[in-house]
């Protein structure tokens, strides 16, 4: 078999940004749940807050160090693999990302140091203010690429000047129709994702019958926080889908399995293979008229299907397919537990109801496969297209020897693979590990703000002081 | 050669300054991981990645800047020269990968310890071996058929040596940051090897020089053809006397040391402002020698620039932003000041 190269770097590609969104999905979220931790610790005093905060900032980082390393990978990976793409929209997306490092990565990065190591150097409410900073950081970090990357699906705002794309209206790149409801929907996949961990650690945790009072706390969190979240998550995917349909009506007939060139009264399948070859779907499973009824609001709104474009400008429509319904299924799946959480909560019931935990302790990874089965859909479904409608991503690969980038792709798949067990050994050890006692971060807190050499001793002398009366349990006592 | 003063010329200064700033701070946390070999305890090499865990990410962060800056300043030269030096680039990235993630790992590891000190090593010096590599490439200049990207242009004695001289470097960049970061036997190992390393680093800078002076006649003009050349030779002075200054000062931690009394705060210091200041000249040389080139002879960067729409558009975000950046930083390095030993810190 003839090696192409222009296949190998997509393959690279798309396995080096898959393996990557992993890591900001949780931390993003894990960032802003352990603020929001802090900060409640700082306004009750409850040390209940605390512990969590401290227990998960430990997960939190092994993760944020994992999408660091694998996130610089990605910012090379544009000029090496995709040199013709750099040169031609570099003077559109170059500048969205550096205003991403200048407004978020170095924040990030400078507060990091501080929220993780900063415990015993700074008040507690300066840490907290770097917690947040770190929390907001991710924010805005999502913002610039987000908007970067709907640019390349929904492009406007530029002129094409010998070759090479320019920009005439910053405002209407960065806010192009479909980065807003993109923006929205990864953020909250990101806080879904982030709820869902932490959930299903919590529930194991109870299931398991260890740290009691510390699962009930998170599992109480994260399912009010899942019931806000959920169908709020719904709505807004729903709104994003009419933007697809606006703006991408290819990708849309990919996701829905319409291949008719003009279809009214679209039923909505629950299953379906599809062909693309004979252009037709096997064995359907449908509502009639339901997906009419979604995306046009009318039982016989009429939606454009896959055959109203040439076979070269369609998608790998089942890949497409496929990945919209493990989404979508795993959206209701999400929904569903927070409902029924909501409901056990109701009659008293939910910490004993093992029925529930158990499934739920393995709902770890489910927001992360929802991510990455909604990425597939947004990155797949605008093929054969890098920027939609403009220019083919097959036109713009670097002229790189095949073997070279083989050799490139074979390296990363062997380091991420060895670097994902590594991190699951690492989750796993600290999750089996638990929180620490209560008590012992009171102790822990006492030093704070002091500095130089005679901090150490300081340090033994109050902790010995302290044990020997009563634990404290006011954390500001202890400034 | 014209200077014209431009917006572009702003970039070549900022991408210039990015560099510099990536260099002086990986520099250093990446030559911890140079040095590591060099200390053997299980607590020296505690004591020598606390030292900089906290702010290894942020250092990397210049790196990423750096990217950007070339990505949306010079899209032409960011896509000739990552396509163009594709292998270094993807090593480079795989050494910073286990570097990175060791940090984490390795303490909170029981039993894998001695694989993540490897993987901390090892992907330090790879990562700044390619460095070191590319830098010699770019000194040297690549060829006019580097579209051709089967070539393999970066693979030279020249690059090969300036990939070892750039892990010098770094390492006596750490050398010096350990000084101000610890005491007792550990600082004393410190200065010792900070004395060798910078009678490699000064020897590297003078064969380097001596070499691009000798295998590039363009070059070769700018330095010694005509009365402008007076200008430049402070640069090799100073450099000198930075040296000269720099060695004293690490002898002096030593002999305090020997004669067991307390080494002065401003000794502490001063070795690794020193040092930057000799990267700082050593860097400034370097862009005389290569300007207006950012893929030397094949690409100015004024061919290379972005439309203005561009440029003016990352202006606003710089002058806001960068400031910030750098008083956090500097803010982030004051709250972790003074020895490790003084905090039982962790998460």
């Amino acid at each position: 078999m003839e090696l192409d190269v222009s296949i190998l770097s997509r393959l690279q590609f798309a396995f080096t940004v898959s393996f990557h969104i992993i890591f900001p999905s949780i931390t993003i979220g894990l960032a802003t749940l352990i603020a929001i931790w802090e900060g409640l610790w700082l306004k009750t005093g409850n040390p209940q807050y605390l512990q969590l905060a401290k227990f998960w900032i430990k997960p939190f980082a092994i993760t944020f160090g994992m999408g660091v390393v694998s996130g610089i990978v990605l910012s090379y990976e544009f000029g090496t693999n995709f040199s013709k793409f750099s040169e031609m929209a570099g003077a559109v997306i170059g500048p969205l990302m550096a205003y991403e490092v200048l407004t978020a990565f170095f924040l990030e990065a400078g507060f990091l140091g501080v929220m993780l190591f900063g415990w015993q150097r700074v008040s507690a409410k300066m840490h907290f203010f770097a917690t947040v900073t770190v929390a907001v950081g991710t924010w805005i970090s999502a913002f610039w690429i987000i908007a970067a990357n709907s640019w390349m699906q929904t492009p406007q705002g530029h002129q094409f000047v010998d070759g090479k794309f320019e920009v005439v209206s910053w405002m209407e790149v960065i806010f192009n129709p479909s980065m807003p409801y993109r923006f929205f929907h990864m953020l909250l996949a990101a806080f879904i994702t982030a709820t869902f961990v932490v959930m299903a650690t919590h529930a194991w945790y109870l299931r398991k019958g260890q740290h009691i009072d510390f699962g009930r706390k998170g599992l109480s969190m994260t399912l009010w926080i899942a019931l806000v979240l959920t169908p709020l998550q719904a709505w807004v995917g729903d709104l994003h889908g009419l933007n697809v349909k606006e703006h991408q009506p290819v990708k849309l007939a990919a996701m829905e399995g319409i291949w008719a060139e003009k279809e009214a009264n679209v039923p909505l399948l629950l299953f379906a293979l599809p062909d693309m070859k004979a252009e037709k779907n096997h064995y359907e499973v449908a509502v009639p008229g339901l997906a009419s009824l979604i995306l046009t609001h009318s039982w016989d709104g009429e939606l454009q299907g896959l055959k109203s474009v040439p076979a070269a400008d369609r998608p790998n429509v089942p890949m497409v397919f496929f990945s919209f319904r493990v989404m979508v299924g795993i959206g209701m799946l999400m929904i569903g537990v927070a409902l029924l959480g909501a409901y056990l909560r109701w009659r008293g019931t939910l910490y004993q109801s093992n029925w529930f935990l158990w499934p739920v302790s393995f709902m770890a990874p489910t927001g992360i496969i929802a991510v990455l089965a909604g990425w597939y859909v947004v990155e797949i479904g605008r093929q054969p297209w890098i920027i939609y409608g403009l220019v083919r991503t097959s036109e713009v690969v670097s002229p790189l020897p095949a073997e070279r980038v083989l050799f490139s792709l074979t390296l990363f798949v062997l380091t991420y693979s060895l670097l994902f067990g590594v991190y699951l050994y690492f989750m796993r050890k600290l999750i089996k590990k638990g929180p620490a006692p209560v008590d012992h971060l009171q102790q822990q807190r006492i030093g704070v703000k002091a500095s130089g050499y005679a901090l150490s001793f300081t340090k033994t002398l109050a902790t010995d002081a302290e044990t020997s009366n009563s634990p404290a349990t006011d954390p500001k006592g202890a400034n | 050669m014209e200077l014209e003063l431009s917006v572009s010329l702003f970039y070549l200064l900022l991408l210039g300054f990015a560099i510099l700033m990536y260099v002086l701070l990986d520099g250093f946390d990446l030559g911890m991981g140079i040095l590591y070999p060099w200390f053997n305890s299980d607590a020296e090499h505690d004591h020598l990645m606390r030292s900089v865990a906290h702010v290894w990410d942020g250092n990397e962060t210049w790196l990423v800047f750096g990217g950007v800056i070339l990505f949306g300043a010079f899209p032409a030269a960011y896509a000739a020269i990552a396509s163009t030096f594709y292998l270094p680039i993807v090593l480079m990235l795989i050494g910073l990968i286990f570097r990175g993630v060791a940090f984490e790992y390795r303490f909170k590891s029981d039993t894998s310890k001695k694989y993540w000190n490897t993987a901390f090593a090892i992907g330090s010096s790879l990562a700044a071996f390619c460095q070191g590599l590319m830098l010699g490439t770019l000194v040297q200049g690549v060829p006019a058929d580097f579209i051709d990207q089967s070539s393999f242009s970066w693979l030279s004695p020249f690059s090969l040596f300036c990939g070892l001289a750039v892990m010098a470097g770094y390492a006596l960049l750490a050398c010096c940051y350990l000084v101000m970061k610890s005491r007792g036997e550990l600082q004393h190992k410190a200065a010792r090897y900070g004395q060798r390393l910078l009678l490699i680093v000064m020897l590297s800078m003078l064969l380097v020089s001596l070499w691009t002076v000798w295998i590039e006649p363009q070059i070769r003009v700018r330095w010694f053809g005509g009365w402008h050349a007076l200008w430049l030779i402070p640069l090799p002075l100073l450099s000198v006397l930075a040296a000269r200054l720099l060695f004293r000062d690490l002898g002096r931690v030593n002999r305090c040391h020997q004669a067991e009394t307390a080494v002065q705060q401003r000794h502490e210091a001063r070795p690794f402002w020193l040092a930057a200041t000799l990267f700082l000249l050593a860097f400034v040389g370097l862009l005389i020698s290569v300007f207006p080139y950012l893929l030397p002879r094949q690409l100015t960067y004024l061919e290379a620039a972005a439309p203005d729409s561009s440029l003016m558009f990352m202006l606003p975000g710089i002058f806001i932003f960068l400031p910030l950046i750098c008083a956090y930083t500097l803010w982030g390095y004051k709250i972790f000041a003074g020895k490790i030993e003084d905090y039982q810190e962790g998460y």
